[in-house]
């Protein structure tokens, strides 16, 4: 069980194990390990044997792509035809979708296996997947801990390998804190790479979705499955997908790191720092050059995405009105009641802030100084970035300024939690792929570096990513009791 | 104190897609309720809008046929208010940058003379569902079929200085949607509708108050709701009060206008960029491509129609003014090789009074443009006079046959023969000596007289003409 997805392809095909067996495997761990974790909010067992099957008949003739007959659990915001599909929310806690997401599309379509879907911070908002209606997921390496979020659910059952490989999606941080937290691999890719459609829309500007697993290389068997152009997305690209898998033994000799200073500061624990000092150092070893370089406007980032993030998000989440699906109260008395009931019953408290400070942000008269202002200071962060990149291939840092927190420790703090964003949500402004993976830990939790690339690189971040695994065992790691 | 009135008019017109404009369902109309609605239309969770590229065209159709600047990225914003037949909480419009851009159109008045109109802008954007009150026992039914049906709304100047400018304008923008094919103007089933903002104001002072009538769904409903509210605004003003700005409901039954809301009342709408769509870019390739295949426009047809068949500006704009009813015109005229003006008459006069008794479409006519060319011909060529031209009018409409059929069978054939008519006119004269007399004593008003009696006796079928000159020369012989 404890291999990874790159592994459990070959015995596939090997015919060394058959998907069916795999799956109820994994379901068995499921249902004997997620109980302390929480990590799902469905698990889809019946869904799961017969996409088994399926998969199994095709291995036997021999119509296997890499992915077939691999369980894989998708984060529960991305919509699954015929099964609960609530992001988290008692609003959509009755929703079922009429239709597949892309991304799932594409998961069925390579011959994978649903195994369920996994908790997540309401509406993707939220930095510990505490805001879940499902109640919070816990950090396998530390059941006291978060596991970050808002993709914690996914994260934490591919770190206790309750699955060999997730989904998730990075709004300013979402696939990356958590991968970072639970001590394994996620990407977040370019803005548009992935389709957003049927993923339910969090600030629709900023939303992608991307894997997690436990290397670089799976990530890659992922990528291979999830990039691409959809018509039904007018945000994706028309830009040609790569084999993510052929660049991966490339040579990193003279590849140049940039490293912002910005992420090295103030706020940076400084266990976490020696941590990613030792990681910069092996790269070294492996013929990187290190060069310093500035994002000035870093400190901007979080002012900015707070106000565009809700604003996109006020809007997104007026569909749920209690008028066509989702939650809706006992016996309005009328039109009023029943938004107003049904709206503040459905959605819990993170959610209803972000609501009430978008709301507020695009109304007459702020407009100008809230939203304006905030796409402008994005422009000014892209252009960082463009700078930087004129001088590196590639920018690490931390991925977070800390190790996992504890459960409860910042819920009635929502700046301190939203500072635990610092390092990854500037890059979700200016829609880069970046990726964190392990690189150590600081008592017995996991540390994530955090590697960030100009438009469109993914390929050659997960190569990067794959040299650095293929030089060390943090990756390999497995948290104790899992 | 004389009073001006001042009009804008906001035009919603509904563009002939096949599908919608963010989805691919159907636009057709009059289909169960909530069965022409795909997941996108409904708002669900995920859905994402693409923009439908027909509606486009149709847009920088319209903005070609108004003289007006295409906006080379324009740009979707979304205007959210809760509604229940508005699924997603917001509506995807047009804001800031609009495609369409300044333009203009010329309008005839009634006196013949043109008014330009200015327009300041024209933008894409979808429709909502319709709120059904009745039928649900205290409870409203919602259907959304028509939710995300593309629309382009054309705002005007407040340019227009009475009700009959206002409706002339909005029959200028019915006419010209139409023959650009791109609505089909059917104000009944509501895929073209009116708002029209109203503001009095003492001659020379600056723009008044105005109020925002709604739901005025037909051209006399415009003319009337705008009077009503003008009158109720001097009223108010002279009698010592101020207009509100408000929106206002015409009520076509009581033709008044009642309050709506106030500005007070109204909804910030919190418009920004909508993130789902990329600026809409119209490349100049388009641009002309459209612009090749752009009809001939009203207007041009109107001034090719004065000069070509030398018709009046007034007999012009009556027949430019719906292309179906241009082309019998002009099918009719090459068909026949009459007269314009004697085609002109008869599709302004008899055709035009029977289709609308019969409330039918120029489209639906019954009488067919090579009947209505042969009818002509046969006047032209003296078969038959106008008068017994309208008995054939009246066959060919209830489809009693061809027009030389029905001359053939019922004897409607003109008197031509000299014998013939020299004949009748002696029994007359023979029949009528006092008359006669006092003719040739100079009451010269007595040949009506002689000319009635021609015509009743021969069943009104004797040549006009012959019948004239032989009746002058009889009665002068002694």
């Amino acid at each position: 069980m404890h291999k990874t997805i790159a592994e459990l392809s070959n015995d596939l095909h090997a015919k060394k194990i058959s998907s069916v067996e795999l799956t109820q495997q994994f379901l068995e761990r499921i249902k004997k390990l997620d109980k302390t974790l929480n990590s799902f909010i469905t698990v889809t067992e019946e869904i799961a044997l017969q996409d088994a099957k399926t998969a199994d008949a095709q291995l036997a003739k021999g119509q296997a792509s890499p992915l077939t007959g691999i369980p894989f659990a998708q984060k529960d915001i991305f919509c699954t035809q015929g099964s609960k599909t609530s992001c988290g929310s008692k609003m959509l806690d009755n929703f079922i979708s009429p239709y597949d997401a892309t991304v799932i599309k594409n998961f069925k379509k390579a011959g994978t296996v649903l195994l369920g879907k996994t908790n997540m911070d309401e509406f993707a908002m939220g930095s510990s997947n505490e805001t879940s209606f499902y109640g919070p997921v816990k950090n396998p390496w530390n059941t006291d801990m978060v596991p970050g979020g808002s993709s914690g659910g996914s994260a934490a059952a591919v770190a206790a390998y309750l699955a060999p490989g997730a989904t998730g999606t990075d709004t300013g941080g979402s696939i990356r804190q958590p991968a970072a937290l639970c001590g394994i691999s996620g990407l977040k890719p370019t803005y548009g790479r992935v389709s957003r459609y049927g993923m339910i829309a969090f600030a629709s500007s900023l939303d992608q979705g991307g894997p997690f697993a436990k290397t670089a290389e799976d990530l890659a068997l992922m990528m291979n499955v999830m990039a691409g152009f959809d018509e039904r997305d007018s945000t994706s690209v028309d830009h040609p997908v790569p084999d993510y898998t052929a660049t991966l033994n490339d040579s990193i000799q003279g590849l140049r790191i940039g490293l912002p200073k910005e992420y090295f500061g103030e706020g940076l624990e400084s266990n976490v720092a020696k941590v990613i000092e030792a990681a910069i150092k092996e790269y070294e070893k492996l013929g990187a050059t290190i060069h310093e370089v500035s994002l000035p406007n870093t400190t901007l980032s979080i002012p900015a995405y707070y106000v565009i993030a809700p604003a996109e998000c006020s809007s997104n989440l007026a569909r749920y009105d209690g008028v066509r699906f989702g939650h809706r109260c006992k016996d309005p008395i009328d039109l009023e009641d029943l938004y107003k009931r049904s709206r503040s019953e459905g959605f819990g408290s993170e959610v209803t802030r972000r609501i009430m400070v978008g709301t507020y942000a695009l109304s007459a008269g702020y407009y100008d100084a809230y939203y304006l202002k905030a796409q402008k200071i994005r422009g000014l962060i892209r252009r960082d970035f463009i700078d930087a990149f004129k001088n590196v291939d590639v920018l690490m840092g931390p991925t977070t300024p800390s190790t996992a927190f504890k459960i409860g420790e910042k819920t009635n703090d929502p700046i301190s939690m939203y500072l635990s964003d610092i390092y990854t949500i500037a890059i979700n402004l200016a829609g880069l792929p970046a990726m964190s993976i392990p690189a150590g830990f600081v008592n017995k939790l996991p540390v994530g570096l955090q590697l960030i690339g100009n438009m469109f690189t993914e390929a050659r971040l997960l190569n990067i990513a794959h040299s650095f695994q293929t030089a060390t065992d943090w990756h390999t790691h497995t948290p104790e009791g899992f | 104190m004389e009073w001006e009135t001042v009009i804008g008019l906001e035009i919603h017109a509904q563009l002939l897609t096949n599908s919608k404009i963010f989805s691919g369902a159907s636009t057709a109309f009059g289909a169960e309720p909530n069965t022409q609605a795909c997941a996108v239309d409904l708002g669900f969770p995920g859905v994402l809008p693409v923009l439908n590229q027909e509606a486009v065209r149709m847009a920088v159709k319209f903005g070609l046929g108004v003289g007006a600047e295409i906006t080379k990225k324009s740009v979707f914003a979304r205007k959210n208010y809760f509604y229940p037949d508005l699924p997603k909480g917001y509506q995807i419009s047009q804001f800031e940058l609009p495609i369409v851009g300044k333009g203009h159109i010329d309008v005839q008045q009634e006196d013949g003379s043109l008014q330009r109109v200015n327009i300041t802008r024209a933008h894409l954007e979808e429709d909502a569902g319709k709120s059904l009150h009745e039928d649900f026992h205290g409870q409203t039914g919602i259907d959304l079929n028509r939710a995300g049906t593309p629309l382009l709304e054309i705002v005007s100047e407040p340019d227009m200085r009475s009700a009959k400018e206002a409706v002339a304008y909005l029959k200028a923008i019915h006419s010209l949607v139409r023959y650009l094919e791109i609505c089909d103007g059917n104000m009944q089933e509501g895929s073209f509708r009116c708002d029209a903002n109203v503001s009095v104001r003492r001659k020379g002072d600056k723009l008044g108050t105005r109020a925002e009538l709604k739901n005025i769904n037909s051209f006399r409903f415009v003319e009337r709701a705008i009077n009503y509210e003008v009158e109720r605004q001097i009223a108010l003003i002279e009698g010592g009060g101020k207009v509100a700005q408000e929106t206002r409901l015409y009520d076509p039954t009581k033709n008044e206008t009642r309050s709506m809301r106030s500005k007070e009342e109204a909804n910030d709408y919190r418009y920004f960029p909508d993130p789902d769509l990329l600026p809409l870019v119209v490349t100049d390739e388009l641009i002309a491509n459209i612009r090749q295949d752009l009809p001939e426009l009203p207007h041009q047809k109107r001034e090719r129609f004065m000069k070509q068949y030398n018709l009046s500006a007034y007999d012009a704009d009556v027949l430019v003014s719906s292309r179906a009813l241009a082309m019998y015109f002009e099918t009719v005229v090459q068909e026949s090789k009459a007269q314009p003006k004697l085609a002109t008459n008869w599709i302004m006069g008899e055709l035009s009074a029977a289709l609308n008794k019969d409330n039918l479409e120029i489209t639906a006519s019954p009488v067919s443009t090579t009947q209505l060319a042969t009818l002509l011909q046969r006047i032209e060529d003296n078969t038959i006079s106008g008068k017994i031209a309208k008995t054939i009018f009246e066959s060919l409409w209830n489809k009693e046959g061809e027009v030389d059929e029905i001359i053939e069978k019922k004897g409607l054939k003109q008197v031509t023969d000299t014998g013939a008519i020299e004949a009748l006119i002696d029994k007359i004269i023979a029949d009528n000596p006092d008359n006669v007399a006092a003719y040739r004593a100079g009451k010269e008003k007595l040949f009506g007289f002689f000319v009635g009696q021609a015509m009743k006796a021969s069943g009104g079928k004797t040549n006009p003409q012959q019948l004239n000159e032989l009746l002058k020369k009889k009665l002068a012989d002694n």
